[in-house]
């Protein structure tokens, strides 16, 4: 369905951040990227989406295929256009908006009529965004902003989604409800996903297959039940050590990126 | 009525009219920066760019409406142009890169405008007699009622726009984000280009309203230094602050021209609006609606 070969991605035409990148997402299935801080798992998805120009990113090196189509190098709104879409990490809804102005601008590239049914569907896999239409997303909960990030990206009735994070800062618990959410989601209508995560317990239980990036470069792939075993996975990625407690990025990470994006 | 009580209403109705007029024009500012977060200094020389469109039809002896048709096409057409040719290769650059392009633009307007039309005040007849209209206890020139009357009508328009057309809302979402808007299929180039465009139509009446009032020369350009109070009071990016700001700018200097003058020997219209901006920068510095950059931790 989306293919990636062996691209290069360059920042500010010096700072080489993806060193070779190759990736398979297959068609209906859930296929998870995981790695460290700084990794390069956004850059991948920026690579893909089309966005990275705006951050003075280039793909110099290989190819991004959306089915027979490549579409490295085209812009982000064409690329949506063709049915691919990302779900960005920190959820980023359009706060002076409400949440249906935000589902609206997410139907964007959809007829008037699409909209409205797009509209319901996406209520009928939230509900809790129903009941919060009318208010302006930036005062919205945490959850409910991922929420609505991932139902505005379902408004361009995407065959591909890209979601970077989607547990990030959230409670267990509401991870697990956005999680089961995804999962009916790529069933009922028939989505594929590429998957961005830290949290490699709640990705691997989820995906049908997984990659692992580290310092811009694939370094581990295979099934995700496979990885699941695999005793590296264990101890870098699911940060189990021999004790079995876990050790966590997350409270450090979200401070850092805040300042990432101020500056 | 007392008389000092009317004389206050005569000052407030006065003020608010010439006020909605800055407010139209501020308008052209505030869609700008809202969309494409540029500073544009040029607004005035927009509005005597538009001005000079509609005296050199009228000079051709065509009708007025042929002047209406043709400045709006012409600016337009300009803010596409001006979009395209000037601000879109600024993409990315530092916010002064913006600015200084811009004022770049009213340098080369002003200097061209005199060349093409001569250094003399031309005025721009409209069909509305000069018969003050009786408002309450005050009575205003027909000009300033028109001219109020077309600033509402724009902010209703504008108001519908943002709110209820997709068109709008994909605006306003451009506005908030350009990287994620891009991400849901939105050209954002097409839409800095619109906004330019919206504010070419802003300045068009603008220019005809203003240039009927005061003539049209180069001077007419100053009416843009009042758009800096007008929006810092009312936020940059906010349409009801421009609304808001314009009718407090009017009124403050109707009022300062009314009470203070008299004592002082005159002017302090002129610089009141401006104190009363350095006023709100310190208290308030995303104006009164301006945006505050929604917080959550
Ligand atoms: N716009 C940019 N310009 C220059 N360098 C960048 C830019 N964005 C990211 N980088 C660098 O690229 C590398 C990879 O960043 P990226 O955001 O892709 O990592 P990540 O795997 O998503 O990390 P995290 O888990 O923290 O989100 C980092 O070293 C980062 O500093
Ligand atoms: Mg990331």
């Amino acid at each position: 369905m989306l293919a990636i070969n062996n691209i290069e991605v360059v920042y500010d035409r010096v700072i080489l951040v993806l060193k070779g990148v190759s990736i398979d997402v297959g068609e209906g299935k859930i296929t998870t990227l995981l790695g460290a801080n700084g990794a390069g798992k956004t850059t991948t998805l920026k690579a893909i989406s089309g966005v990275l120009r705006s951050e003075r990113g280039e793909v110099t090196k290989g190819t991004v295929q959306l089915g027979v189509r490549r579409i490295d190098g085209m812009r982000a709104h064409d690329v949506t256009k063709l049915g691919l879409v990302q779900v960005f990490e920190g959820r980023r809804v359009f706060e002076n908006l409400t949440t249906e102005e935000n589902l609206i601008a997410g139907g964007h590239v959809q007829t008037a009529a699409a909209v409205k049914q797009g509209i319901d569907l996406v209520f009928s896999y939230f509900p809790r965004l129903k009941e919060r239409r009318g208010q302006i997303s930036g005062y919205l909960s945490g959850g409910e902003q991922q929420m609505l990030a991932i139902g505005r990206a379902l408004m361009s009735r995407p065959k591909v989604v890209l979601l970077d994070e989607p547990s990030l800062g959230l409670a267990p618990m509401l991870v697990e409800e956005i999680f089961g959410i995804v999962g009916r989601l790529v069933k009922q209508e028939k989505l594929s996903v590429l998957l961005v995560e830290q949290n490699a317990t709640m990705a691997l239980g989820i995906a049908d297959h997984g990659y692992v990036m580290e310092n811009g470069r694939i370094v581990l792939e295979g099934p995700a039940a496979k990885l699941r075993d695999n005793s590296d996975i264990k101890e870098f990625y699911l940060g189990l050590n021999e004790g079995g407690a876990r050790k966590s990025y997350r409270d450090t990470k979200h401070y850092k990126r805040r300042k990432r994006w101020l500056s | 009525m007392g008389e000092d009580l009317e004389f206050f209403f005569a000052l407030m109705l006065s003020g608010a009219s010439i006020g909605l007029m800055y407010s139209l024009i501020a308008l052209g500012f505030v869609l700008v920066y809202k969309a494409t977060d540029a500073i544009n200094f040029a607004q005035g020389e927009f509005v005597m760019l538009a001005g000079m469109v509609v005296v050199t039809v009228l000079g051709a002896e065509a009708p007025l409406i042929a002047g209406v048709v043709v400045v709006l096409l012409v600016m337009v057409g300009f803010g596409f142009g001006l979009e395209r040719v000037v601000l879109r290769p600024l993409l990315g650059r530092p916010v002064v890169a913006v600015i200084m392009a811009t004022i770049g633009v009213a340098a080369v307007l002003r200097g061209w405008g005199p060349l093409v039309l001569g250094i003399e005040t031309r005025a721009l007849p409209l069909p509305i007699g000069d018969e003050p209209i009786n408002i309450g206890p005050a009575t205003l020139p027909p000009i300033q009622v028109l001219g109020a009357v077309v600033a509402v009508l724009f902010f209703l328009v504008f108001s519908w726009f943002f709110k209820k057309s997709r068109m709008g809302v994909a605006m306003r979402a451009v506005a908030d984000n350009q990287q994620v808007a891009q991400a849901m299929g939105i050209n954002v180039e097409r839409y800095f280009a619109l906004a330019w465009a919206m504010a070419g139509i802003v300045s068009a009446l603008g220019g005809i309203v203003w240039g009927a009032m005061l003539g049209v020369d180069v001077q007419l350009a100053l009416v843009g230094l009042k758009v800096f109070p007008v929006v810092i009071l009312g936020g940059l990016d906010s349409i009801g602050g421009a609304l808001i700001g314009g009718l407090i700018i009017g009124i403050v200097e109707s009022l300062a021209a009314g009470y203070l003058d008299p004592y002082v020997g005159g002017g302090t219209k002129d610089f009141a609006p401006y104190v009363l901006m350095i006023l709100v920068l310190m208290i308030r510095p995303y104006g009164i609606f301006g945006r505050r950059q929604i917080e959550r931790v």
